[in-house]
C-alpha cells in the first residue's frame, strides 16, 4: 500500500522557500498552520484538493462525505475544457445518518461501480471528507479492490477538510496525482522536446493564450497539471523533460519529487505580465538548449516571437495606457500573484501602491519591495478594514482582489476587478494583459461612479 | 492491475450516488435564516471549508457581502473536542465586531464527533463574564438532518425557542414565520400586505430588510438589518401568529403551544387561490375591507391569466425543488393550466434523474445547477429556488401575492411564447 503522508511531512516540503529549513532554519518547523476560530477566512484542505484535481476534465470526481462537501461547488469552477465534460459532474455519496453510524464503504464500492458503468471516466478520485476520516473509511483498500475490479484507475485523495488550509489542499491534490498517476503510464513517449505545466487551472482559458507561443516554438506541453488536463498525460507526465510551476508554491512538491524521481529539472515561472511571460518562455527554451535538446536557433526564433507579441501588445495596449497612466492600485491577492500582477501593471503604466504580502515568501516579499518602491504598502494581514484602510491612506483608484473581496470594495464604492479563480476573463500571456487592460479600464472608469458617490440632492442642501 | 470484468453485473443500487444534487446543507439553510437577524453572525462549527463553502454560494446568489463565521475544526480539536474553538470563536467575534446575535451551528463533522454545543455556551459565559448577556442561539444543522430548508428550519425553532416567550397580547401586532423560499422582495410585499391591513408585521427571519441589496452608509461585518432580537423576544405575543410553508410547521405549532398564541399556516402564497384565501383572512381579523389597490392588482392578474393561458396550456414542466417552493410552484402551474411531468425535491432525486424525465418537457423550473443540463437538453429554463448564479436582482424578486403572480405570469408567458414563436407546433406534432 502507498504510504499515505502525514500532514508534518506535507508542511516541511524542503523546495518551498515558505520552509524555514530550505533556508538553514529549523527543519522541524515547517509551515506553522493555525487558522483562528472566529476569524479565519478561506477555504478547508478539502476545497484546495478539489481546486488543485476537478480541472482535469476526463475523469470523474466523486465526493465521499456529507452535502455541504459536494454539494455546494459542483460545476461551479472556473476551469475550462477543450473537451471532456466528465469533471463538470457532482458526484458524491451524500451520507446520511445511517451511513455514519453503520460504515459507508458499501455505499461508496456501489456509487464507484454506478459511475464506471454510467459515465465512462478514464478515472476515478475519490475525496475523503472530513467526517469519512473521523469514522475511518478505509479509501484506501476500497479504491484498490474497485480498480482491480472495474479496471479502472480509482484514486483516493486524503482530503479531510480539518487537515488544513485550502493551500495545504492544494498540497494534498498533487500529493494524490504523485502516490498514484505520476508515471504510471506506459506509452511511447512522443519525440520532441516537451514541458509538464504544473499549478495553472486554465481559469478563464488562461492556459490557451499561452500554449501557441510555445506551440509556435516546436514545444510541446506534455501534461498540463491540471488545467484542461487529461488522465493519460498527467499519467504520462514523468516523461517531459522541464516542469514548469505557475504561481504556485502549493504544488512544489510535485515538481521537486519529480526531480528526485525522473531526474526532471523544475522551474517557477508567472503568465501574468508581458515581462513574466518573456522570461518564462526565456527560461524554457534556455534550458532546452542547454541540455541539448533542441539547437540553438530556438533562441532566435523565441526572441524573434517575443518581439512580435510584444510589439504587438504594445500597440494594443496604447489606447488604454493613455487613460490607465499613473492610476494608483491595491492588490489583495495571494503569493506569487501578488509580485506578477505588479509586473501586468507596469505594463499598463499603473502604479501597485499597496499589496498583500500574507502568503508570500521572502523571496516574494524582497521581489515585491523592489517593485514597488520605497513608498509601497505591505498589507500583512487581511480583513475587509484594513483593506479600506489602506485605500483611504494611499488614495487608490482601485482595488484588485478575489471575489471574496469584491462586495468590501463596491459597498465601498470603490472600482473592484476579480483577480482570482471565478472570473470570466483570462488575463494570462500576451493577449491576457490586453484584457486585462480592458477590464481594468471598463471598471475604473464607469460613469457609475460618479453617480454612486454623489449625495442625492436634498442631501446637499445645508 | 489484473483485467477483469466489472465485480457485479447487476446494476447497483442508484441511491448510493448523487449525480448533479441540488441539495444544500442544512447548516448553509440556518445561516441564510440566521442573516434575517438585525446585528447577527452565523457561526458553523465546523471545519473551515464549511463556512467558505456556504459563504461563497450565498455571495453568488444575493450579491452582497455575508457575514459566516467559523470555528475552523483541525486535526487537533477533531480529536480533543471543539470546546475551546467554539470559546475563542465567540470571543474573537466579539471582541471584533459586538455582534447582537451569535447563531452557532453544527455541521456533520461536529455533530458525528459530539460535540456538546449547549454546554460549550455555557462554559464560554461562565469564563468570559462580559459575554454573560451576549445573544446567542444554538442550532443543530448536521447535513444529514435534510437539506437546506430543513437547516432554515432548525434556525427559526432556535431562534423562537430562544428568544420568544408568552405575555400579554400587544395588539395590531402579527408574526409571519416566514420560510426558506421566500425571498428578500417577498418578504417586503408580505409585510407591505399585512401594514396594508393595519398590523405591525414582525417576519421571523426578515430576510427583506438585510439582503435586499441595498448601498448602506457603512459597511458593516454584520447582517444590517432583520428582527432585532429586542423583536424576537415579543414575537410570541402577537394577535396571529402565521406560518408559510410545511417545513415551518412543526416550528410554529410549538411556539403557539409554548406561548399560547392563535397559530395559522399557509402551504404558499404563489397561486390565485392561495393568495385570495390569504387576504380575505386578512380582511376579516382586522374588519377592513380589501384596499383598493389590492383589488386592482387582482384584477390585473386576472387579466393576465386570459393573456397568457394560451401559452401555458397543456405545456409540460419538470421541476427540481426544495419542498414547500416545489409545493406553491406545482400549484401555481396546474392553475395556468400547464402540466407537471416531473416533479423532484432533494429528496426524491437529483439533476441527473431530472434529465432523464425531462424529455418532451416544455419547460424546466430549478435553480442555476441545471443551467447545463437545460442548455444540452434544449429545454428553456425557469430559475427559481437556491442558488440563482446566473441572474441578477435575486435579492428583490417577488414570487408571492399578487404581484408576485403577475411577475410569474408575464416571466413565464414570455419564455412560453418565444418558445411556441420559434418552433410552431403542428397538428399531431
Amino acid at each position: 500500500m502507498v504510504h499515505a503522508p502525514t500532514n508534518r511531512e506535507l508542511l516541511t516540503e524542503p523546495a518551498c522557500s515558505h520552509n524555514p529549513a530550505a533556508k538553514g532554519g529549523s527543519a522541524k518547523k515547517g509551515c506553522a498552520q493555525k487558522a483562528k476560530p472566529g476569524d479565519a477566512q478561506g477555504g478547508c484542505a478539502f476545497d484546495g484538493a478539489l481546486i488543485t484535481l476537478v480541472p482535469i476534465t476526463d475523469v470523474a470526481h466523486l465526493v465521499h462525505g456529507p452535502i455541504a462537501c459536494g454539494g455546494h461547488s459542483w460545476g461551479t469552477r472556473g476551469s475550462l475544457s477543450s473537451g471532456p465534460q466528465h469533471y463538470r459532474h457532482g458526484f458524491t455519496t451524500d451520507l446520511n445518518e445511517h451511513d455514519i453510524i453503520f460504515g459507508a464503504e458499501t455505499k461508496l464500492r456501489q456509487a464507484i461501480e454506478a459511475i464506471a458503468r454510467d459515465h465512462r471516466p478514464k478515472a476515478i478520485f475519490v475525496y475523503a471528507t472530513c467526517v469519512t476520516a473521523l469514522i475511518g473509511e478505509d479509501l484506501d483498500s476500497v479504491c484498490k479492490q474497485a480498480a482491480q475490479a472495474l479496471a479502472l484507475p480509482v484514486i483516493p485523495v486524503h482530503s479531510a477538510g480539518f487537515r488544513g488550509s485550502k493551500n495545504f489542499g492544494n498540497r494534498l491534490g498533487g500529493q494524490a496525482l504523485l502516490d498514484h498517476v505520476i508515471g504510471t503510464s506506459q506509452a511511447p513517449r512522443q519525440a520532441g522536446p516537451s514541458i509538464n505545466i504544473i499549478g495553472e487551472y486554465n481559469i478563464a482559458g488562461e492556459v490557451w493564450a499561452v500554449e501557441p507561443l510555445l506551440e509556435a516554438l516546436g514545444i510541446r506541453v506534455q501534461a498540463r497539471i491540471t488545467g484542461d488536463g487529461r488522465y493519460e498525460a498527467i499519467a504520462a507526465a514523468h516523461q517531459a523533460d522541464l516542469n514548469v510551476v505557475i504561481c504556485s508554491k502549493a504544488l512544489l512538491n510535485v515538481a521537486r519529487t519529480m526531480e528526485e524521481r525522473y531526474g526532471i529539472p523544475f522551474i517557477e515561472a508567472s503568465f501574468y505580465g508581458s515581462a513574466n511571460v518573456s522570461q518564462c518562455l526565456r527560461q524554457i527554451v534556455d534550458h532546452l538548449v542547454d541540455s541539448k535538446l533542441a539547437d540553438l536557433s530556438l533562441i532566435d526564433r523565441s526572441e524573434a516571437l517575443i518581439a512580435t507579441h510584444t510589439a504587438l501588445m504594445g500597440s494594443q495596449l496604447e489606447p488604454y495606457r493613455q487613460r490607465l497612466a499613473g492610476k494608483r492600485i491595491v492588490l489583495y491577492t495571494g503569493g506569487v500573484k501578488s509580485w506578477s500582477i505588479i509586473a501586468a501593471a507596469a505594463d499598463l503604466g499603473m502604479k501597485v501602491v499597496a499589496t498583500s504580502i500574507k502568503k508570500s515568501t521572502a523571496d516574494d516579499k524582497a521581489r515585491i519591495e523592489e517593485l514597488l518602491g520605497p513608498d509601497g504598502v505591505l498589507i500583512e494581514k487581511g480583513g475587509a478594514a484594513e483593506i479600506l484602510d489602506v485605500i483611504a491612506r494611499t488614495g487608490a483608484d482601485m482595488l484588485i482582489a478575489g471575489g471574496r473581496n469584491q462586495y468590501t470594495a463596491l459597498k465601498a464604492r470603490i472600482p473592484f476587478l476579480d483577480i482570482n479563480q471565478e472570473r470570466h476573463h483570462a488575463y494570462a500571456g500576451y493577449e491576457g494583459i490586453v484584457a486585462l487592460a480592458r477590464e481594468i479600464d471598463e471598471a475604473m472608469h464607469s460613469p457609475v461612479w460618479e453617480q454612486v458617490r454623489r449625495p442625492a440632492p436634498w442631501e446637499q442642501e445645508p | 492491475m489484473t483485467s477483469t470484468k466489472p465485480a457485479s453485473t447487476a446494476a447497483p443500487p442508484r441511491q448510493a450516488l448523487a449525480v448533479d444534487t441540488f441539495k444544500h446543507s442544512p447548516a448553509l439553510g440556518a445561516a441564510l435564516a440566521l442573516l434575517g437577524v438585525k446585528g447577527s453572525v452565523p457561526l458553523l462549527h465546523g471545519a473551515q471549508g464549511c463556512t467558505a463553502a456556504a459563504k461563497v454560494v450565498l455571495v453568488k446568489h444575493f450579491r452582497e457581502a455575508i457575514p459566516l463565521a467559523t470555528t475552523a475544526m483541525d486535526e487537533v480539536s477533531t480529536v480533543l473536542g471543539g470546546d475551546a474553538n467554539i470559546i475563542e470563536a465567540i470571543a474573537t467575534l466579539y471582541g471584533k465586531s459586538k455582534p447582537k446575535l451569535i447563531g452557532l451551528c453544527s455541521t456533520a463533522l461536529t455533530e458525528t464527533r459530539g460535540d456538546d454545543l449547549e454546554g460549550a455556551v455555557c462554559r464560554l459565559r461562565q469564563q468570559h463574564p462580559d459575554l454573560a448577556e451576549l445573544p446567542i442561539a444554538v442550532i443543530h444543522s448536521p447535513d444529514f438532518m435534510g437539506g437546506l430548508q430543513e437547516g432554515f428550519a432548525a434556525a427559526v425553532g432556535s431562534l423562537l425557542e430562544t428568544f420568544a416567550s408568552p405575555g400579554p397580547t400587544i395588539p395590531g401586532q402579527i408574526t409571519v414565520l416566514a420560510n426558506a423560499c421566500l425571498a428578500p422582495g417577498d418578504g417586503q410585499e408580505l409585510k407591505d400586505l399585512l401594514e396594508a391591513f393595519g398590523y405591525q408585521p414582525l417576519l421571523v427571519p426578515d430576510l427583506s430588510d438585510s439582503l435586499d441589496g441595498r448601498l448602506s452608509e457603512a459597511p458593516s461585518p454584520l447582517a444590517q438589518g432583520g428582527i432585532s432580537v429586542e423583536q424576537l423576544r415579543l414575537v410570541g405575543r402577537s394577535e396571529q401568529v402565521i406560518v408559510i410553508g410545511e417545513s415551518l410547521a412543526a416550528v410554529g405549532a410549538r411556539l403557539a403551544e409554548r406561548c399560547h398564541c392563535s397559530l395559522t399556516s399557509i402551504p404558499q402564497l404563489m397561486s390565485l387561490e392561495a393568495v385570495d384565501g390569504f387576504i380575505h383572512q386578512l380582511s376579516r381579523w382586522s374588519g377592513r375591507p380589501v384596499p383598493e389597490r389590492y383589488r386592482r392588482q387582482r384584477r390585473q392578474v386576472l387579466d393576465a391569466l386570459l393573456d397568457t393561458h394560451f401559452y401555458f396550456g397543456n405545456k409540460r414542466v419538470a421541476l427540481a425543488l426544495e419542498g414547500d417552493l416545489l409545493q406553491g410552484m406545482v400549484a401555481f402551474l396546474q392553475a395556468c393550466g400547464a402540466k407537471v411531468q416531473t416533479a423532484l425535491t432533494p429528496q426524491i432525486g437529483d439533476l441527473a434523474l431530472l434529465g432523464e424525465s425531462c424529455d418532451g418537457a416544455h419547460l424546466l423550473v430549478a435553480s442555476s445547477q441545471a443551467a447545463a443540463l437545460a442548455q444540452s437538453k434544449g429545454i428553456p429554463l425557469y430559475r427559481l429556488g437556491f442558488p440563482i448564479t446566473d441572474r441578477l436582482g435575486q435579492g428583490l424578486r417577488v414570487s408571492i401575492g399578487y404581484a408576485g403572480l403577475l411577475r410569474q405570469l408575464i416571466e413565464l408567458g414570455n419564455i412560453l411564447l418565444e418558445q411556441e414563436l420559434a418552433h410552431p407546433v403542428h397538428p399531431g406534432g
